[in-house]
């Protein structure tokens, strides 16, 4: 299995999509997108676990053993979690305030445990590091998209900035409640991987199972 | 970051039975032993930093509610200036009364230093409450509380008082600051909680805590203020003694509800506000 940097680095933002394709990560993905802010320091949080977590894990691979491989992997990654939250913490004191609650699920978020386990595994530390930087982009491009919509038609605004004057400061434009609510992110995901699969063919799963014609009848005969 | 350290654990030699007994031993303590000194190390050396942002961000909740601190307008570097003209009082819960200079040097207490939530714990400086006594469930109350107190032409313009008080899923801590007459509500801030996101989360939020401005907490003496259910109608007479509770938290609302009924009530500060309010 031999990979090309580029491919690692790139293929998760669409052609292999942590959220789009594999459907890993959509809790956070829910939580944190309705200001761009927000979600610009969780993506950056995740990209910068993930690619560490993959790092570490991989450097020890060869001697993990494989009974106790989901612990080993859970306590790095949750040591880096830690760490990162403490960063958030003293550097940006605000946003982690809102973030912290989200930050510590960044532990159980299962692009760092898929990543972990399915690459860091069985691949060096290089491009270990590499595929967990692009599962964070692929994660990022996600949720930044999410975040735009949200602020955008939730808030008026982007980054902050009004975009829309508000009614309630005076402007025209009334907000969309929905958009600030968490179901709403989950709408816009789903219509974001309906167009990823439409632009995509290949990444459209095979049915599990055909639904039948009307059986009833002719099993009562 | 910690790439050295975690290199050295790489450098072992790869086992051949990397099952064995031994070497899971191993592993599993090499890899705790360097995540926990990676982890101490950072809260260790960031402490003192994250201690600061806490400071900093109780003082500019307490600036929020008094109501001096305005979203998008006031800048961070204004909060020291702006705190300063606060003065900084001790009250002692157990006589209801601020305490002079002297007895708060008696009573060997640094108001610079003193930690309430700390205080709390210890026997000699708190006290136990009663299943009855305590509708907030914070089980125990330190003996002293800081107040701050803004004094414009020598007479009291706002009463900032710490709050706090079980939710559903933490203790929310916050202030709420009344007008010179310890009754009207001049604002409401939660400095830290952990409350669901999106639903009793949104104590915090800025258009929820303007509710808050401008009702009032005691009718007869007794404390009348209550979150209720759904939005307040607004031309109801007992109108301004109640606030919209916050939708799909009814038990955070609740847990507010209770906090202020304990902090305002005869247990809490009452009694002292009561001076105020002639």
């Amino acid at each position: 299995m031999s990979q090309s940097v580029k491919e690692v680095l790139l293929a998760p933002i669409l052609q292999n999509n942590p959220i789009g394709l594999q459907i890993l990560g959509i809790c956070s993905a829910l939580a944190v997108t309705s200001k761009m802010s927000v979600a610009l320091v969780m993506c950056i949080a995740l990209t910068i676990v993930t690619a560490f977590s993959n790092l570490f894990i991989s450097l020890i691979r060869n001697s993990i053993p494989s009974s106790i491989r989901i612990i080993v992997q859970m306590t790095i990654i949750a040591s880096l979690v830690i760490v990162v939250d403490q960063v958030l913490g003293a550097v940006a004191y605000d946003t982690s305030k809102q973030l912290t609650v989200f930050v510590g699920l960044i532990i159980t978020n299962c692009i760092v445990m898929g990543r972990a386990e399915a690459f860091a595994m069985q691949n060096p530390p290089g491009i270990s590091f590499i595929d967990g930087v692009g599962n964070g982009l692929g994660y990022s491009a996600v949720l930044m998209a999410v975040a735009v919509i949200r602020e955008f038609f939730g808030s008026g605004s982007l980054f902050g900035f009004e975009i829309l004057p508000l009614v309630t400061n005076g402007g025209w434009y009334n907000p969309m409640g929905m958009m600030l609510l968490p179901p709403s992110a989950f709408f816009i995901i789903g219509l974001f991987i309906w167009a990823l699969r439409a632009s995509r063919p290949e990444q459209v799963e095979e049915a599990d199972y055909e639904i039948g014609g009307h059986t009833a009848l002719t099993r009562a005969m | 970051m910690s790439d050295s350290q975690e290199n050295s654990d790489s450098k072992e030699p790869a086992t051949k039975n990397k099952d064995s007994l031994a070497n899971i031993l191993t592993v599993a303590l090499g890899v705790c032993f360097v995540c926990a000194v990676v982890v101490a190390g950072s809260a260790v050396s960031l402490k003192p930093t994250i201690k600061a942002n806490k400071e900093l961000d109780r003082n500019k909740n307490i600036l929020i509610a008094a109501g001096l601190f305005k979203q998008g307008e006031t800048q961070e570097s204004e909060i020291d200036g702006l705190f300063e003209q606060f003065t900084v009082r001790v009250v002692d819960l157990q006589n209801k009364t601020f305490l002079t200079e002297d007895q708060i040097a008696e009573a060997n207490l640094d108001i610079s230093k003193y930690d309430q939530r700390k205080a709390a714990k210890i026997p000699g400086m708190s006290m136990e409450l009663s299943n009855e006594q305590d509708i907030a469930s914070i089980s125990r109350r330190a003996n002293y509380s800081v107040a701050y107190l803004l004094e414009k032409d020598g007479e009291v313009e706002r009463i900032v008082l710490p709050v706090h008080g079980y939710g559903l899923w933490s203790t929310l801590y916050g202030f709420l600051a009344l007008q010179g007459d310890g009754n009207t509500v001049a604002g409401i801030t939660f400095y830290e909680q952990k409350e669901t996101a999106g639903l009793g989360g949104e104590v915090d939020n800025p258009s929820w805590k303007n509710l808050w401005v401008g009702k009032e907490i005691y009718q007869d003496g007794a404390v009348a203020l209550k979150v209720i259910k759904g939005a307040v109608d607004k031309s109801a007479p007992d109108a301004k003694y109640q606030v919209d509770g916050l939708a799909g938290a009814t038990l955070t609302s609740k847990g507010v509800e209770n906090l202020i009924a304990y902090w305002m009530g005869d247990e809490g500060f009452g009694p002292l506000l009561s001076d105020f309010k002639s």
